[in-house]
């Protein structure tokens, strides 16, 4: 992700936003997690590049 | 006469001998034999060929009316029947250089004749056109004139007679971008621990791989006001809709797809997968969710977080693709999502 701005490492490469070895229930809630986590990168006002910290 | 090649130089105004800038707006003419600089080339021949005719052309003229302006180039210098086409050298002059580069493209497409052209590192010239054509590397200058004409000359001579042109380095030209295979009697091993033993010790030495440049990009601002933002799904996961209707590339992408997401509250494993030869895609077709979070979007579309999921979602296969591809890939997706009023990205890679 050269180039890029904003940063939130995924779930893994083969799954970004996602994760086989969950349930679809728990899987489902970490993508949210995720992609809350892009929101609020978008919503962050930056300089230069942030690699943000993964949902918990 | 000379029984050797024959040569058309081109230049511009300046070097023409008709004037300076005053004269910049004149537009192509043409002279027998040799003009200005042209009498460095015919030294530089040493017998071997002859410069039959100079094309001279005012800069302005020919940065204004580009189009017309290498047509009337052409259509002057065909009658003479050249060998191989010289323009400049350029140095660092801006619109001489474009020129001289546009003269070779359009000298070697149309007409099928090599063509040399000469230009300093930071002359615009350089990047626009030495993919295309042989542009040997010049001081800033004309006071490097001889030295450049020396390489152009000795390029010309190789091209007209279809003789192996070397490597950038040895020849004096900029790297074309092209890589050609050849033997070697030691291992990649070897060489790169050579290279690494003249580095520590100072000495020159030249890579066999050329890293590109990334360009430092500023982060665009942030959204102030997400409940009413409307935001873009794109992936470089490959997805698309099964079947891959438009052929999208698994590889080395070439073209990105568009697809629409109207009234879908999550992506189907029946409706969509992923053609992507860089990453085991078996989890994406099961759930392609997990590539392009269209469910959870929605939900945070509903609950009013988000003002709206764009209706189109982009996306190719970010795999083994050029620089220079991803750079007019990128631009091209940006320019459609400012144009949809789109305000934030969420952009999933694997």
């Amino acid at each position: 992700m050269v180039g890029s701005s904003r940063i939130i490492p995924g779930s893994g490469i083969v799954h970004p936003v996602g994760n086989a070895d969950l349930d679809p229930e728990a899987e489902k809630a970490l993508r949210r997690a995720i992609v809350e986590k892009a929101l609020e990168a978008l919503q962050t006002e930056l300089q230069e590049q942030k690699v943000f910290s993964p949902p918990k | 006469m000379s029984l050797g090649l024959k040569i058309v130089h081109y230049v511009n105004q300046l070097f023409g001998g008709i004037g300076g800038e005053e004269k910049a707006n004149v537009g192509p003419q043409v002279k027998d034999g040799v003009v200005g600089p042209g009498k460095a080339t015919q030294d530089a021949l040493k017998g071997r060929g002859e410069v039959v005719a100079t094309v001279i052309c005012g800069d302005n003229y020919f940065a204004e009316k580009t189009k017309e302006a290498s047509e009337e180039v052409l259509r002057l210098l065909t009658p003479y029947k050249p060998d191989v086409v010289i323009a400049g050298p350029a140095f660092n002059a801006g619109r001489y250089g474009v020129a001289c580069g546009e003269v070779c493209k359009v000298v070697q497409e149309k007409l099928g004749i090599p063509a040399v052209t000469g230009m300093y590192e930071e002359n615009p010239g350089v990047d626009l056109y030495k993919k295309d054509v042989y542009v040997v590397r010049t001081s800033d200058s004309a006071i490097g004139m001889t030295q450049a004409i020396s390489s152009m000359v000795r390029i010309a001579l190789k091209l007209a007679a279809k003789e192996k042109i070397g490597k950038p380095a040895e020849e004096g030209y900029f790297p074309r971008g092209i890589i050609k295979t050849e033997t070697s009697p030691k291992t990649a091993t070897e060489r790169a621990v050579d290279m690494l033993l003249a580095k520590l010790k100072g000495q020159s030495f030249e890579s066999e791989l050329t890293l590109p440049k990334f360009e430092r990009i500023k982060p665009a601002p942030a959204i102030r006001n997400l409940s009413s933002a409307k935001i873009a799904l794109v992936t470089d996961g490959g997805l698309v809709p099964k079947g891959n209707p438009d052929k999208l590339e698994s590889r080395r992408a070439t073209k990105f797809g568009s697809y629409s997401i109207k009234g879908l509250d999550t992506l189907s494993s029946k409706e969509y997968e992923a053609h992507h030869v860089g990453y085991d895609i078996t989890f994406t077709n099961q759930d392609p969710n997990r590539m392009l979070p269209l469910d959870v979007m929605r939900d945070l579309e509903r609950e009013g977080v988000i003002g709206k999921v764009h209706e189109t979602f982009y996306t190719l296969a970010g795999v083994a693709t050029p620089l220079a591809d991803c750079k007019r890939l990128g631009q091209g997706i940006a320019e459609q999502l400012k144009a949809e009023g789109v305000a934030g990205v969420i952009l999933t890679s694997t």
